[in-house]
């Protein structure tokens, strides 16, 4: 028997859970000695308040949206990728090679080699885990944890020793080519003669993660897989009873989710830096996790954490800015978010269904 | 190479085996009782800021290794009270706790400091000093031997000492006493421990806490032993390592003190010599780097025997009603 409203699960704890994480955010602020009120008005006027502020909010979303939508096909599996940082650094390097390694004619012909390369290098980043997971029974968590390192000693060492060029002290690829610049949001709207969001990074790879959105959206209710890939996350016995091969649903969910991990390096490495750096995910691959958990692990949930997520990066890079509160105040509010959309579910969803228990018991009577 | 360096080698591992050994005997405790702990990162951050923090303030290096455990253990509840009592996702809730001390400290460490979430740098008594052994500068001129307890053996600090006895005394805990057994048999079939009357939650959070005192150790360790403060992020994936290793002990105590070294050494080698010439290839340092977790891999692949996690480990017990 369903002791909760559809509406009260998918939409009231995570919306309490989410003001118990602000809440206790507030308290924090207010424990360092700031105002929170002050801190927030900070951070909607940076983040929200302009179409510049807009532009960075979008830029970070598409980065979210992406790592998010990744953990949350892994979830549907009932596997916990923690390794999308991982991931979107190896997609990285794959928009690094096919953006040097070819003369592209246009961004119109890069893009989709790009997004090829990305995907691919972050799904052969996550099979790795996949198939141990699925032939050995390791554990997925633990392996993509520690392919998160090894992804970084791997790209360490080629950004420093292989790809820098001669005579170069950054560790980073050489610049990619002019042919192969993403058109930014600005430079749209410029098209239709509106001025927004100059000197942004903010660029087509938005509506890419849009169409992520609406594709995983697709394949997670509407497609034969995507119905094996819940059946199999919500019991794998039943599942194995029915035919459905745990190898092959382990294997082709980690690699949709490395897929979709890798995908987001055409915003950072191709649209933003134009080559690719050291440290390019800059923890997105973690905050992955918060936008899953948050967005109940649907593509519209998703979308809106992701756009939350951002708000909260670029506000917080505007506190940092403008007052003395560092910007981890974000980190620690993406713990919180993580702790109680999370790990504290119960610890809202059992008061709930009491009280929803006892209004139906009344209405009964 | 020469017999220095070996010493100078071995004895850099040993250091750095410390937090390492620490954390990874935590991280037992708690698996052994069924709860997965990837929050040992978290533990060890908090644990070093608190200690570096408290010590720098009172300058006193006791006083900040109680307040590290007790931030550590603090923690260790909120990791308990998310996956015992409230039966919430126990990789979720790690996730949760290595953010927020990622975060906690350095917000903290500003406003404490101003230091850019660095604490001022400690000395003297806020800084545990290296113990000498008995007789360790009269014996130093015996050949082989002499520099070996001289230099290896002698002038550590005194948590190396206490890492390395933690050993045996976890093996005797876990193997020798009643709550040992209780311990193992909640972490494999908490159904069973309920049965006999054994209270299952309480034992749990015992281990917890445990868990908590041993991560809080491996902070305070880092933090005002190995380095002179904390600086942020200064655990750089030692928890991960720690849990590596616990995976690479196979939830044993003496095997973790093998695995733990084996870490160390590693690491040791790598910080004395960044890149080793083998004849026509060069061994990057980042290879080194990489190794602990790239030797876990091959250990959890199975291909170098099987390890095999707790039985009821990551599982919410949910008593029958």
């Amino acid at each position: 028997m369903e002791t909760m409203p559809k509406w009260a699960d998918l939409i009231l704890t995570p919306l309490i859970s989410l003001l118990l994480a602000f809440a206790i955010s507030g308290l924090v602020i207010l424990a360092i000695g700031e105002n929170p009120w002050e801190a927030l008005k900070v951070m909607v006027t940076g983040a929200l308040g302009s179409s510049y502020g807009w532009g960075f909010t979008l830029y970070y979303t598409t980065n979210f949206i992406f790592t998010g939508l990744a953990v949350a096909v892994a979830y549907h599996a009932g596997l916990f990728n923690i390794g999308g940082e991982g991931q979107a650094s190896l997609g990285g390097l794959g928009v690094a090679l096919v953006c040097l390694s070819l003369p592209w004619p246009g961004w119109w012909l890069a893009l989709p080699a790009a997004m090829i390369g990305a995907a691919l290098f972050g799904a052969l980043w996550a099979l790795i885990p996949a198939v141990l997971q699925a032939r050995r029974g390791s554990h997925i968590v633990i392996t993509t944890i520690m392919f998160n390192f090894i992804a970084a000693a791997l790209l360490n060492y080629l950004l420093v020793n292989v790809l820098r060029p001669v005579g170069s002290m950054d560790p980073s690829t050489p610049r990619f080519p002019a042919e192969t610049h993403l058109p930014s949001i600005s430079d749209i709207m410029a098209g239709f003669g509106v001025s927004w969001g100059q000197h942004t990074p903010a660029n087509v790879t938005l509506i890419v993660a849009l169409i992520a959105c609406l594709l995983v959206w697709m394949l997670i209710w509407h497609t034969r897989l995507g119905y094996e890939i819940r059946a199999f996350g919500k019991s794998e016995p039943a599942a194995l009873y029915a035919g459905i091969s745990p190898t092959r649903i382990i294997i082709t969910a980690m690699m949709i989710s490395g897929a979709l991990a890798g995908l987001m390096a055409i915003n950072n490495v191709m649209g933003e830096a134009e080559r690719l750096l050291m440290n390019s995910v800059e923890g997105a691959g973690f905050i992955g996790i918060a936008v899953a958990l948050m967005g109940r692990n649907h593509p519209a949930g998703v979308l809106l954490a992701a756009l939350l997520f951002g708000f909260l990066y670029q506000g917080g890079g505007e506190l940092a800015l403008w007052t003395s509160i560092p910007r981890e105040l974000i980190t620690v509010i993406q713990a919180l978010v993580i702790l109680f959309t999370g790990a504290l579910d119960n610890m809202v969803r059992m008061p709930l269904e009491r009280l929803f228990l006892a209004r139906r018991r009344r209405g009964a009577r | 190479m020469d017999f220095a360096i070996v010493l100078q080698v071995l004895d850099g591992a040993l250091r750095l085996m410390t937090p390492l050994l620490f954390a990874c005997l935590a991280g037992l405790y708690s698996e052994r009782a069924g709860i997965f702990d990837i929050g040992l990162e978290g533990k060890m951050l908090m644990a070093g800021f608190a200690a570096a923090a408290v010590a720098a303030v009172t300058g006193n290096v006791w006083l900040g290794l109680v307040a590290g455990i007790g931030a550590s253990v603090a923690l260790a509840l909120l990791h308990g009270l998310a996956s015992i009592t409230f039966r919430g996702n126990q990789l979720i809730s790690g996730v949760a706790v290595n953010f927020l001390a990622a975060g906690l400290t350095v917000l903290l460490g500003q406003r404490l400091f101003q230091l850019g979430g660095r604490t001022p740098s400690l000395g003297g008594e806020a800084r545990f000093g290296p113990v000498t052994l008995p007789f360790a500068e009269t014996l130093r001129d015996v050949p082989v031997l002499g520099p070996i307890y001289a230099e290896l053996i002698s002038g550590h600090t005194v948590l190396v000492y206490l890492a390395l006895a933690c050993v045996p005394l976890t093996w005797w805990v876990l193997f020798r006493t009643r709550f040992g057994l209780r311990l193992r048999a909640v972490g494999e079939n908490p159904a069973s421990v309920d049965t006999a009357g054994v209270s299952v939650t309480r034992l749990r959070y015992q281990a917890v806490i445990i868990c908590g005192i041993l991560c809080g150790l491996a902070g305070a360790y880092l933090s005002t032993a190995l380095a002179a403060g904390f600086v942020r992020d200064m655990t750089a994936g030692r928890g991960y390592i720690a849990l590596a290793a616990l995976i690479f002990a196979k939830w044993r105590p003496a095997h973790a003190l093998f695995a733990t070294f084996l870490f160390g050494l590693m690491e040791a080698i790598a910080n004395r010599f960044p890149n080793i010439d083998i004849g026509p290839i060069t061994v990057p340092s980042m290879f080194m780097n990489a190794l602990p977790y790239i030797l876990t891999v091959i250990i959890l692949a199975g291909f170098v025997g099987r390890a095999i996690p707790p039985r009821a480990g990551g599982e919410p017990y949910v008593k029958e009603r």
